[in-house]
């Protein structure tokens, strides 16, 4: 097998940018892909929040062309808003932010990382990225169907999802393509980051955001077969009439339905979450990988508490596996079990906690360079931060059943993943971009892109958190006009509109920076912010098999502002002495 | 067009293992998951519904059992065609191979059977939950039971061509199909007790 021989064959157009087998190129298609599921995910709810804002008034412009099963005459029928609804928080976890964080920064970012020239299984990664292309493909072709999308929220509880229309059935079969793609790759990146590493490279040199796509990796790989085996059971129910999740007896539009029943409801719940938590950390836990890269980075100076920070990561992953009831706390499981899951999950904010603050501890002293990826990355502490604390109140018993399935969860959990996650993949995209491209982008667009987002990310989340707080529903169609209750707390739905259209303009100039800068970018060097970690040794864009010879590592990952030298970072493929090692 | 991946035939030191080996593992660990999430489920219908336990009456033991000493016969012939392929020996590997392949098609056959006796009496999934589980469980082992023959097949006919080129990434091929022979295996170990003895 020449080497030589290989560069005379040129792939074509389809096997250069559609069957490749390059990790870079897979990376780069799954990112593209993500971010465009992303706007579509988020479009989805900008018509939601017309129909919040203004209930029964037509939509101008777009809403007729929406045909008349949707919006007749421009106004929102409630099925077609229940579909926006599923769909989006379907689109936005599993095809918009883990395909990104996962798929696309790990994919890119990992093999570089660790010195090797591709994945371990190059040609498993590009099935990966197809299924779940084709599972995507599947999502977005359910909205054709009679009757429409799913309508039964993104978590899909039976008995309301069992007896939905067939749009239930192509998100369970896009589901199943979604899990496999994520389960091979999975097994891909664990083997990529214990086989492939570089000489000299052990796991204590390892970057963090290495560790925290290895430890996401055995979340996907362990927790996804119980989404795999609840979607199986809810399509028999569906299609053979089976009733795993169908009690005796149940009436719907005043008949009782033929099935024999027997089946629970609750077992759906169970398995789904099994899956839905660890991927709250799947969310999660690549953004903390990204922030930990970008903070080293642009303080100058070593994470706070490396290994500290690897521990909490992968207790975190493990505690992870066993916190999942704390969603069903109303479900009537029984105290001794709510006890059991408020207290795993109290444990597990203690490394969430540690992580943070290891990160915060991290900006002391630092002569921080405020750079577009590190304002992504500051802001994505406090903004974790209101995230994982409004998750307090909901992981105890006695709270949750007064803030369960109110406006108040959908804020936390968007603190987490909107301006927490989506922040640390922005940072994420303006950091490793001259990487992929060769050229920066550019900040003055970077600067327009940050501030408006923080602001509207914080316009649209924060009044959930006080509407919720007055026992505003989630889900509501009219967004809880018709309830007393919630008349004090209702004009913050306008608020919150306008802040998510305003969001939707923040993201203009990212639009338009990623295209110019294409072309007209300031060109980077092939260490493009003086760092210190093994992507940067390669070429920018790093040819196919990215290195010309395998790398050596010397060093910690993150050797900043060593004393005695004269540039302030020292990298990991760089010979010579740091005081620790002397 | 293809970049060299180490470790995909020979072993890495410091790990002890090569690439194949450590996925092949790791998607077994995934597949212990999944079969775990239906007896979960197995064992959730069972405890809420009394008249659970009834619905193995109707499942034929003997062909079960029949099903169960051929799925462990083709354990034996997968680990001794493995042995032949580090051995050297390419005759006796196609004739153990080829033996691994037929058991497989046997039990197939056998399931075939089985369902269809079902069928007749109208025992369909939606006869109850015991059913449900029943042709659910036994249905995603027939598929990995076909999925594993149909590679062990590949192994034998035309992927045979490696052998005479890299015999030692040829063995790990055979190896990592053996492992996921034996798991197929093992759960029908689990699933003949538990759904039709029990």
């Amino acid at each position: 097998m020449g080497e030589s021989h290989a560069h005379h064959q040129e792939p074509g157009f389809w096997g250069r940018y559609w069957f490749s087998v390059d990790h870079k190129v897979i990376g780069i298609q799954y990112s593209v892909t993500a971010l465009l599921f992303l706007f579509f995910g988020f479009s989805l709810m900008m018509l939601m929040r017309w129909q919040l804002a203004f209930p029964g008034e037509a939509l101008p412009l777009i809403g007729s062309l929406m045909g008349d099963s949707r919006m007749p005459g421009g106004i929102m029928l409630p099925e077609f808003y229940n579909q926006l609804g599923a769909m989006h928080g379907t689109i936005m976890v599993f095809l918009g932010v883990v395909p990104l964080a996962v798929g696309g920064f790990g994919n890119f970012v990992v093999p570089l990382q660790i010195g090797a020239p591709d994945m371990a299984f190059p040609r498993l990664n590009m099935m990966s990225y197809h299924l779940y292309f084709w599972g995507g493909v599947v999502m977005l072709a359910s909205f054709f169907v009679p009757g429409g999308a799913a309508q039964s929220g993104w978590t899909s509880y039976p008995p309301l999802s069992n007896i939905a229309g067939s749009g239930q059935t192509w998100w369970v079969v896009g589901m199943l393509f979604l899990i496999m793609s994520s389960l091979l790759g999975a097994i891909n990146f664990i083997v990529t980051i214990v086989q492939l590493r570089a000489p000299g490279l052990d796991f204590w040199k390892l970057p963090f955001f290495v560790w925290a796509q290895f430890v996401t990796s055995f979340l996907l790989l362990l927790a996804f077969p119980a989404l795999q085996a609840a979607g199986l059971m809810q399509l028999m129910d569906r299609l053979a009439g089976t009733s795993f999740f169908m009690p005796e007896g149940l009436v719907v539009a005043g008949e009782v339905l033929a099935n024999t029943g027997g089946g629970s409801p609750i077992l759906w719940q169970h398995l789904f979450w099994f899956l839905a938590h660890p991927e709250v950390y799947v969310l999660i836990l690549p953004a903390l990988g990204i922030v930990g890269e970008v903070v080293a980075n642009n303080t100058r100076k070593p994470l706070w508490g490396y290994k500290l920070l690897v521990y909490s990561v992968l207790f975190v992953g493990f505690m992870s596996f066993i916190v999942w009831a704390h969603h069903m706390f109303i479900t009537g499981m029984g105290t001794m079990m709510s006890a059991f899951f408020q207290t795993t999950t109290m444990i597990i904010s203690i490394p969430s906690v540690v992580i943070l603050t290891c990160l915060l501890l991290s900006l002391w002293g630092g002569s921080i360079r405020f750079n577009t990826p590190m304002l992504f990355a500051l802001a994505f502490l406090p903004m974790f931060g209101i995230g994982g604390l409004t998750g307090l109140p909901l992981g105890l018993a006695s709270t949750d059943i007064h803030l369960h399935d109110t406006y108040y969860v959908i804020g936390h959990f968007h603190y987490v993943v909107a301006p927490g996650t989506i922040f640390a993949l922005f940072a994420g995209v303006y950091y490793w971009y001259p990487k992929a491209t060769g050229r920066y982008l550019s900040e003055r667009l970077g600067r327009l892109h940050f501030w408006p987002s923080f602001i509207f990310m914080n316009g649209i989340f924060f009044p959930m958190l006080i509407q919720g707080m007055h026992g505003v529903q989630r889900r509501l169609f009219d967004g809880g006009e018709i309830y007393a209750h919630a008349q004090e707390v209702l004009h913050l739905n306008k608020v919150m509109s306008m802040s998510a259209w305003g969001l939707a303009i923040a993201q203009i100039p990212f639009i338009i920076n990623f295209f110019l800068s294409l072309k007209r970018g300031a060109s980077a060097p092939d260490n493009a912010w003086q760092a210190t970690t093994l992507e940067w040794l390669a070429p920018s864009p790093p040819p196919h098999g990215n290195f010309a010879e395998v790398p050596t590592v010397y060093h910690a990952p993150y050797e900043y502002s060593v004393p005695g030298r004269a540039d302030d970072f020292l990298p990991q493929f760089v010979p010579g002495e740091t005081p620790s090692e002397a | 067009m293809s970049t060299v991946i180490p470790y995909t035939s020979e072993i890495r030191p410091d790990t002890g293992v090569t690439n194949v080996k450590l996925g092949i593992w790791l998607f077994l660990a995934s597949e212990v998951m999944l079969f775990g999430s239906l007896f979960a489920g197995y064992i959730l219908l069972r405890t809420g519904n009394p008249e659970f336990g009834a619905g193995s009456e109707a499942l034929s033991v003997p062909m079960a059992t029949l099903n169960t000493v051929v799925l462990i016969t083709s354990s034996v012939t997968m680990v001794l065609a493995w042995a032949a392929a580090m051995e050297r020996n390419f005759a006796k590997f196609k004739l153990f191979m080829g033996c691994t392949v037929l058991a497989g098609a046997v039990f197939c056959v056998v399931k075939a059977f089985e369902y269809s006796a079902k069928f007749e009496h109208h025992l369909y999934p939606s006869h109850s939950t015991f059913m449900a589980i029943y042709f659910t469980f036994t249905g995603l082992h027939a598929l990995h039971v076909v999925a594993g023959m149909l590679y062990n097949a590949y192994l034998w006919l035309p992927g045979s061509k490696m052998y005479h080129t890299n015999p030692q990434q040829f063995a790990n091929r055979v190896e990592a199909s053996g492992l996921f022979w034996h798991f197929v295996d093992l759960v029908w170990i689990f699933l003949f007790p538990v759904l039709y003895l029990l």
